[in-house]
C-alpha cells in the first residue's frame, strides 16, 4: 500500500470514528455537547469550546446542524441558531454560496423543528429573492407560527384587494370570503383573527371565535375564601384538597358557600368574577370544568387573568402565580399538560386581592386548551356556543 | 511657555475633554455624567449619521472604544432578540445576531422586550432583556453563553414588561430580576454566565437599575440595590449585604451618587452618606420637592437634577438640598408646546443636561446659575431609551433608528 493511500484511509478512519465533518469541525460533537447546556449555567463551560468548533463549520453542514434543533432546549437552541449565523455570515462575506437545495428539503420536512425551519426559510429569502412567493403560500397551516403568520398575512392582503372596488361584485364577494375563510382557518394571532373576523363580518359570515381559540365556556364557580393579606393563593381550601360539586362551604367571614354554575358569552372566554359572584375583596375563588379527551393527548393550558392562580389538571398541579394587576391578555400563561382519554377535570383558583384603586377591581380569567400552535383543542362534548358580537368584556 | 508645562496640559486637556467609554446604563459609575467638554449644544445641525434599527428598543446603546452595542427586539410576540454592533465613526453596523427570548415577552405597550440596557466589561458583551434572557457575545459577536433566567427560574417574570438593567462591578454581572413572583438578583461570572450568587429580594415590581458606588479599589465596589422595601448596599463578588437603609424607595427612577454620596429616589430624594465597614449610612438630607418621576436624578458640579411628574426639570444644592432654580422643560413643537412626558434619564457633559421627552423632542439644557433650554431638536420618533455619551459625541436610539450627535 502506497504512503497516499495509507493516509486516505486513515483519515476516512478518523472521519467514520470521530465523526469529523467538512474541514475538521466535529459538527455532531460539537452539537451534542451543545444540547446539553441547561439550568442555571450548567454546561456552559463546554458549550463555549464547542461552539467555537462549530462555528467554523461549513455552509454543507448547516443541514445537519439545522437538525440539532429537534428536541433540544431553549438555551441550545440559541446558541446552535447563533453558529448558524456565524458560518452563514463568514461564507457570505467569503462569496459562498448556501446549499439551497438541501435547506429547501430540510425546510419542507415539517418533521424538523419549527424554529430551525423558520430559520432556515430566512436563510433562503436573504439569497433568493423568489423564496417567499415560493414558499410562503404553502405554509398556511404549518407547525411554525411564524411561517403560517406570513402566509395569513397574504391572504388578508389578497382578500382585501379582491374588496378594493367601491362595489365588489357578488363574484367578488364570494372569492374574498373564501380566502378570508382560508385565513382563518390558519390564523392563530390574536390581531390576525381580529382582522379576519371584521373581514368576514362584513362579508355577513360570523364567526366562532371561542370555537376557534378553544375557550373553555362553561363553569361551576364558588367563592369567596379567605385572601386577607394575599395568604389565600397558598392555604389549601376544601376545593383542593377533594372536589365535591354538591359541598357546602364555610367561606369568608363564615358565609356557606356552594358551587354555581356559569357558562360566559364572552367571545374570549372571559369569567367575569367580580360580576358572576361578587366584587369580593380580599378573595379567594375555585373554577372547575371537565374536558372530554377521545385520547391521551399532550396539550398547553393558555391562561390570561389579572389575578394570582393556580391551575390543576385531574389534581396535578400545573403551575401558579403570585401577581396581582399587571394586566390580562390572551395567553398570558401557557402550561403544558397531557390530557388522559375520557373526562378530565381543570380546577383553577383566582385570587383577588384587597387593593382600592380603581384599576385594581377586576377580578377574572380566561382559559383555553391547544396545541403548541395555538391550534384550538375542543372537548369531545362541546357543543357550540357563539358569543354574541362586541360581548367581549376587553382587557385590563 | 515651558515645553514641560504644555505636554501636562496637553495630557490634561486630552483627558478632560476626550470622553471615556460608555459601558452601561449611565455610564460606567452610574452617574450619567461625562468629563467630555467635545459634546455639541446643539443636535439637528450636528447629527453625524443615523442607522436603521431591526426592532423596537427602550435600552441604551452603550460604548466600549471605536464600537457601539446596542439591543432590539422584534417579531409578533416580540421574541426575537437582535444584538447590535456599529462602528461609532461611520455608523456601520459591524455585525447583528438574533436569538429567541426564552422567557415571557409580554410587557406595556410602551415598553418591549428591549427595554434593558446592556453592559460591557471591555471584552464581551452582556445583553438583557425583558424575557429575562441574558446573552454574553465577545466583541466580534461570537456567543459565550446564554443564560434565561425565567427558564431557570420559572416564576421570574412582570407580565407588563421587566425594565432593570445590568451593571458589572467586582468582575461580577449584576442581574437584577425583582418581581411580585419570584425576586431575586444575581451576581454571574462574566466568562461561564454561572451564579456567583443569588439573593431573593422582595416580592414587589420594580424597574430601577442597580447603581454601582466606586470604592477606592474595585474590590470596595458596592452595588446599590433599591426598592420599595429599601435600599441593600451589596458586595458584588459574594452578593453579602454590606449595608441597608430601610426606608422605602421608588421603584422606576434608580439611584445615582457623587462624590461618594448616594442619591436615592425616596421620600421625594434622599442623600445617604455611606458609613464604613458595614455601618448603616447617615442621612445627610430628605427632600420632598425634589421628587424625580421615571428619569432617574442625576448630580453634575455640585447640583442635583430631578425631573419630576411635570415635566419641570428641579435644580439643587446637592450639599443642602436647597432649589436653586426650576425649569419647564417645553419648547414649541409645530403649533403646540411638547408634551411634559418624560421616561429618558437626562445625561450631562461640559455644563449642558441632555433630555429627551417621550415623543422625541431633545432639549440641551445649560446649567449654571440658572437653567436655560439653549437648543432643541424634533427626532420624530418616540425616545425613551437614556442615551450614552463617548468620544464627544452623543448617541441615542428609538424604536426606528440609531443617531451619532457630535463628530
Amino acid at each position: 500500500m502506497s504512503r497516499r493511500i495509507l493516509c486516505v484511509n486513515v483519515l476516512a478512519a478518523v472521519v467514520l470514528t470521530t465523526g469529523l465533518d467538512s474541514f475538521g469541525a466535529d459538527v455532531s460533537g460539537a452539537i451534542k455537547t451543545i444540547r446539553a447546556v441547561d439550568n442555571e449555567g450548567k454546561g456552559n463551560k463546554e458549550a463555549l469550546t464547542a461552539w467555537r468548533e462549530l462555528s467554523q463549520a461549513e455552509v454543507a453542514d448547516l443541514p445537519k446542524i439545522l437538525a440539532g434543533f429537534d428536541g433540544a432546549n431553549p438555551l441550545a437552541m440559541n446558541y446552535l441558531r447563533s453558529a448558524v449565523e456565524t458560518i452563514v455570515d463568514r461564507s457570505t462575506a467569503a462569496g459562498g454560496k448556501l446549499p439551497a437545495t438541501e435547506l429547501e428539503k430540510f425546510l419542507f420536512d415539517t418533521k424538523h423543528d419549527p424554529k430551525a425551519r423558520r430559520l432556515t426559510f430566512e436563510l433562503l429569502a436573504k439569497v433568493d429573492p423568489q423564496a417567499p412567493d415560493r414558499i410562503i403560500p404553502k405554509m398556511i397551516n404549518d407547525p411554525s407560527v411564524e411561517l403560517r403568520r406570513d402566509a395569513v398575512a397574504r391572504l388578508i392582503e389578497a382578500g382585501k384587494k379582491l374588496l378594493a372596488a367601491e362595489k365588489p361584485t357578488d363574484e367578488q364577494s364570494q372569492a374574498a370570503r373564501q380566502v378570508f375563510a382560508q385565513a382563518l382557518d390558519g390564523a392563530r394571532d390574536d390581531d390576525q383573527v381580529q382582522e379576519i373576523k371584521k373581514q368576514l363580518e362584513g362579508l355577513g359570515q360570523s364567526v366562532d371565535l371561542p370555537s376557534h381559540f378553544g375557550f373553555l365556556l362553561g363553569w361551576k364557580l364558588v367563592a369567596p375564601f379567605d385572601n386577607t393579606d394575599k395568604k389565600g393563593l397558598n392555604i389549601a381550601y376544601p376545593p383542593e384538597k377533594q372536589l365535591d360539586l354538591k359541598a357546602t362551604y364555610q367561606g369568608k367571614e363564615d358565609k356557606e358557600i356552594q358551587w354555581v354554575e356559569h357558562t360566559t358569552t364572552d367571545e374570549y372566554g372571559i369569567v367575569d368574577l367580580a360580576k358572576v359572584l361578587s366584587p369580593f375583596k380580599g378573595a379567594v375563588a375555585y373554577a372547575v370544568t371537565e374536558f372530554q379527551s377521545p385520547t391521551e393527548l399532550p396539550v398547553e393550558f393558555r391562561l390570561g387573568t389579572p389575578n394570582s392562580w393556580k391551575v390543576w389538571l385531574n389534581g396535578d398541579l400545573l403551575f401558579g402565580r403570585e401577581e396581582y394587576h399587571r394586566g390580562m391578555t390572551i395567553d398570558q400563561y401557557r402550561m403544558k399538560g397531557t390530557l388522559k382519554a375520557g373526562k378530565n377535570t381543570i380546577l383553577i383558583k383566582v385570587c383577588q386581592n384587597e387593593q382600592t384603586e380603581e384599576w385594581a377591581q377586576r377580578w377574572a380569567f380566561q382559559l383555553r386548551v391547544c396545541d403548541a400552535t395555538g391550534t384550538a383543542i375542543l372537548s369531545a362534548d362541546r357543543t357550540k356556543k357563539t358569543a354574541k358580537p362586541g360581548q367581549s368584556t376587553g382587557s385590563d | 511657555m515651558p515645553r514641560a508645562f504644555l505636554i501636562t496640559f496637553g495630557l490634561l486637556a486630552t483627558l478632560c475633554c476626550a470622553g471615556a467609554d460608555w459601558p452601561q446604563f449611565r455610564g460606567a459609575d452610574s452617574s450619567g455624567v461625562a468629563n467630555d467638554r467635545q459634546v455639541p449644544t446643539t443636535i439637528g445641525d450636528r447629527i453625524a449619521w443615523s442607522a436603521e434599527l431591526p426592532g423596537r428598543g427602550l435600552s441604551g446603546p452603550i460604548v466600549v472604544g471605536e464600537r457601539l452595542f446596542l439591543t432590539a427586539s422584534s417579531g409578533y410576540q416580540q421574541d426575537r432578540l437582535h444584538l447590535l454592533c456599529f462602528n461609532v465613526q461611520t455608523g456601520k453596523k459591524l455585525w447583528e445576531r438574533e436569538f429567541w427570548a426564552t422567557g415571557r415577552t409580554l410587557c406595556h405597550p410602551k415598553m418591549c422586550n428591549a427595554t434593558p440596557t446592556s453592559a460591557s466589561d471591555g471584552k464581551r458583551f452582556f445583553a438583557f432583556f425583558s424575557s429575562n434572557d441574558v446573552i454574553c457575545v465577545d466583541l466580534d459577536g461570537n456567543l459565550q453563553w446564554m443564560r434565561g433566567m425565567t427558564y431557570d427560574y420559572p416564576n421570574a417574570s412582570n407580565s407588563i414588561g421587566m425594565a432593570s438593567s445590568l451593571a458589572i462591578a467586582g468582575d461580577t454581572l449584576i442581574v437584577p430580576v425583582e418581581n411580585m413572583s419570584e425576586s431575586f438578583t444575581a451576581g454571574l461570572d462574566p466568562a461561564t454566565g454561572v451564579n456567583r450568587w443569588k439573593l431573593d429580594r422582595p416580592l414587589i415590581d420594580n424597574w430601577t437599575s442597580p447603581a454601582v458606588l466606586r470604592g477606592k479599589t474595585p474590590d470596595d465596589d458596592l452595588v446599590i440595590l433599591q426598592s420599595a422595601k429599601g435600599i441593600s448596599a451589596i458586595k458584588p463578588y459574594t452578593g453579602f449585604e454590606a449595608w441597608h437603609f430601610d426606608e422605602p424607595a421608588n421603584v422606576q427612577p434608580s439611584a445615582t451618587s457623587a462624590g461618594g454620596i448616594l442619591y436615592v429616589p425616596s421620600k421625594g430624594l434622599t442623600a445617604l452618606e455611606p458609613g464604613a465597614n458595614g455601618a448603616a449610612p447617615r442621612v445627610v438630607w430628605q427632600a420632598n420637592r425634589i421628587s424625580p418621576a421615571t428619569p432617574s436624578p442625576i448630580v453634575d458640579d455640585g447640583k442635583v437634577y430631578a425631573i419630576n411628574g411635570s415635566g419641570v426639570l428641579i435644580c439643587a444644592d446637592a450639599k443642602s438640598a436647597q432649589v436653586l432654580w426650576q425649569l419647564r422643560l417645553q419648547v414649541q413643537s409645530g403649533e403646540k408646546p411638547s408634551r411634559s412626558v418624560f421616561s429618558s434619564t437626562p445625561v450631562a457633559a461640559g455644563g449642558h443636561l441632555y433630555v429627551f421627552n417621550e415623543d422625541g423632542v431633545a432639549m440641551v439644557v445649560k446649567t449654571g446659575a440658572t437653567g436655560e433650554i439653549v437648543s432643541s431638536h424634533e427626532f420624530g420618533e418616540t425616545i425613551l431609551c437614556t442615551p450614552a455619551i463617548a468620544n464627544g459625541a452623543l448617541y441615542v436610539r428609538s424604536d426606528q433608528h440609531l443617531w451619532k450627535i457630535g463628530k
